[in-house]
């Protein structure tokens, strides 16, 4: 199949450029939520196997209705390849242990806070949707904020976990301050209120910020531009066999 | 948190007998007879027999182990749903079963159970789950056969436990069959989807069906002969119907669905009986049942790991954040 493939964004843009970043903003979302499907049944809780559902859900929720307005959702998820893929790196990454979860909606959903309340108070035909949205992305990111306070001023082991996991996944963070063709925010002007917001909590939670550079070299399209990380691969290749299998079927 | 303030506070239950109480019992056990004669609900508070007490905390108990362990066979798709919606709905059930599993839980505490306790029987195989999660999903129509039958199963047995005399339990199980209803109303839409799909899909379905008729049937435990605790349990309230009562009126119902799926059922001995006006059927396999519950079913071992693996994955978890609430108290945000 062919899909929209978002190209360089023109300056001047036209009426369907907010296509590219439903795409981008879509892909973020239906990728973490296929992360997050990993942990039900597995949560260290049954609570916590609750609610990492629930987010999970949302934010499957979201990616729906965002790659609904570029094409057919199935089309769209389960007939791209990898490199089709406009996700960033960031919500690729394998869910590791429960801290490792965290530190990655920790830094995702304090951005997507952020990106949601801009772009509900702008004119993007995508307005709506976030207007909707910043109430569940305020509860996921309250959520990871809670959850990086008692892992950090937790025991002496939670406290280790969660700074190994801040430092691991710190490198896939300069990506999402990358400007998204279509995106009616100032995404690289978001990067400093993000550092105030995510260094209070981490603060607050007696670790301290990683120090390393916030982009992989390698990395030096990224996510956006459908250069994704080993793990994404097979993460497809999961979420997409059946449908693959049974071309033309409908579920 | 209200689930400690039960724990710290159980219900009163009988000490020691000596004669004062025992004539103290009497007059408590009349009322507690009396309450189950006028259909009345007996709750946490009021005085009830050990053995009532026993049986409901089993029960109960084994009940949201059930809906715990539940969760693993339809989570094997969730990453896998070949679509967006049928993922999204299938990541709002498994959500749900989890959701009842703590109502569950709740209601095994105001008999002066703990959550821990029973979650520690569970894991040390001391306390059962349903033997239809030892079953493994093997195709993605599995999951709409799980629908189908295994919670139209279960909402045939746990509709008369709306009404059953102990209280928290009846209230939780209102809440729990309406999701359920719910449920099994899109595990049926979902294989109608496959039955009139393409013939592979169509095939699909149909091998889920049989592979999950018979499983779905031995839910309703043995057959009244063989049935131990089922005279007392009715003669409690907290049973409404015999195993076979029930598993009879599943046959029924599932008979003219299986029909409208354009779906068999595994049975060749399957035919109206216009005597008794009912469906007869094949005889279940017992012996299959029974190894099932003794542990030798398919799943039986990966289902139990899996479940202890998550607990012991998360002991680090749990402890960070009882320190974290020792140190800031449970309410500091």
């Amino acid at each position: 199949m062919t899909t929209a493939r978002p190209e360089t964004p023109a300056a001047d843009a036209g009426p369907a450029e907010h296509l590219h970043a439903a795409l981008a903003l879509g892909d973020d979302a239906l990728v973490l939520a296929q992360r997050l499907g990993e942990w039900t049944g597995n949560a260290p809780t049954l609570e916590e196997d609750v609610a990492l559902t629930n987010i999970g859900l949302d934010l499957l929720g979201q990616a729906r209705h965002l790659l609904g307005l570029v094409g057919d959702e199935d089309e769209l998820a389960f007939h791209r390849d990898e490199r089709e893929f406009r996700n960033l790196q960031l919500v690729e990454q394998p869910n590791g242990d429960f801290a490792h979860t965290i530190a990655r909606q920790l830094y995702f959903s304090c951005a997507q806070s952020l990106v949601h309340r801009e772009l509900a108070a702008s004119d993007s035909p995508l307005a709506g949707l976030a207007g909707k949205t910043v109430h569940e992305v305020a509860y996921h990111r309250d959520h990871a904020v809670q959850w990086t306070l008692r892992l950090g001023d937790g025991t002496e082991e939670s406290r280790t976990r969660m700074q190994r996991a801040l430092d691991a996944l710190w490198r896939y963070t300069g990506e999402l301050f990358d400007p998204v063709p279509g995106l009616p925010v100032d995404l690289p002007a978001l990067r400093a209120p993000w550092l105030r917001d995510v260094t209070e909590v981490v603060e607050r939670a007696t670790l301290r910020l990683p120090s390393g550079p916030d982009r992989a070299a390698w990395a030096a399209g990224g996510g956006r531009d459908g250069v994704h990380t080993e793990a994404f691969g097979r993460l497809l290749a999961e979420m997409q066999h059946l449908p693959r299998s049974h071309p033309g079927a409908r579920w | 948190m209200a689930m400690t303030a039960v724990r710290e506070t159980p219900p009163a239950s009988r000490s020691a007998p000596d004669a004062g109480h025992e004539a103290a019992d009497a007059g408590l056990e009349a009322v507690f007879e009396a309450t189950l004669a006028a259909d009345e609900r007996v709750e946490p508070r009021d005085w009830m027999p050990d053995g009532y007490r026993a049986t409901l905390i089993r029960q109960i108990a084994q009940h949201a182990h059930s809906e715990i362990i539940g969760m693993q066979p339809e989570a094997n798709w969730i990453t896998r749903a070949p679509s967006l919606r049928r993922k999204a709905i299938l990541m709002a059930k498994v959500q749900d079963e989890a959701g009842h599993g703590l109502y569950l839980y709740s209601a095994a505490e105001t008999l002066g159970a703990s959550r821990d306790e029973l979650l520690d029987k569970l894991h040390s195989g001391r306390q059962r789950y349903s033997s239809i999660f030892n079953y493994p999903t093997l195709t993605w129509a599995d999951v709409g056969a799980i629908g189908w039958l295994v919670d139209g199963a279960a909402i045939i047995n746990q509709v008369p436990l709306c009404r059953c005399s102990y209280g928290p339990y009846a209230r939780a199980m209102v809440r729990i069959c309406k999701e359920e209803s719910f449920h099994q109303r899109q595990g049926f839409e979902s294989l109608l989807a496959l039955s009139q799909g393409t013939p592979e899909q169509h095939a699909m379905a149909q091998d889920a069906v049989d592979r999950w008729w018979w499983p779905s049937l031995m839910m309703f435990g043995p057959p009244d002969a063989d049935s131990t605790h089922s005279a007392q349990s009715m003669a409690w309230k907290i049973k409404r119907h015999s195993n076979d009562e029930l598993r009879q009126r599943f046959v029924d119902i599932c008979v003219p669905q299986a029909e409208a799926l354009g779906l068999t059922l595994p049975d060749p001995e399957l035919r109206w009986n216009d005597e008794r006006g009912h469906y007869d059927y094949g005889a279940i396999d017992w012996d299959e049942f029974q190894q099932v519950l003794r542990g030798n079913g398919p799943c039986n071992e990966q289902r139990l790991t899996r479940r202890r693996r998550a607990h012991d994955n998360g002991a680090w978890v749990r402890e960070a954040a009882s320190a974290y609430a020792a140190k800031h108290g449970p309410e500091e945000r």
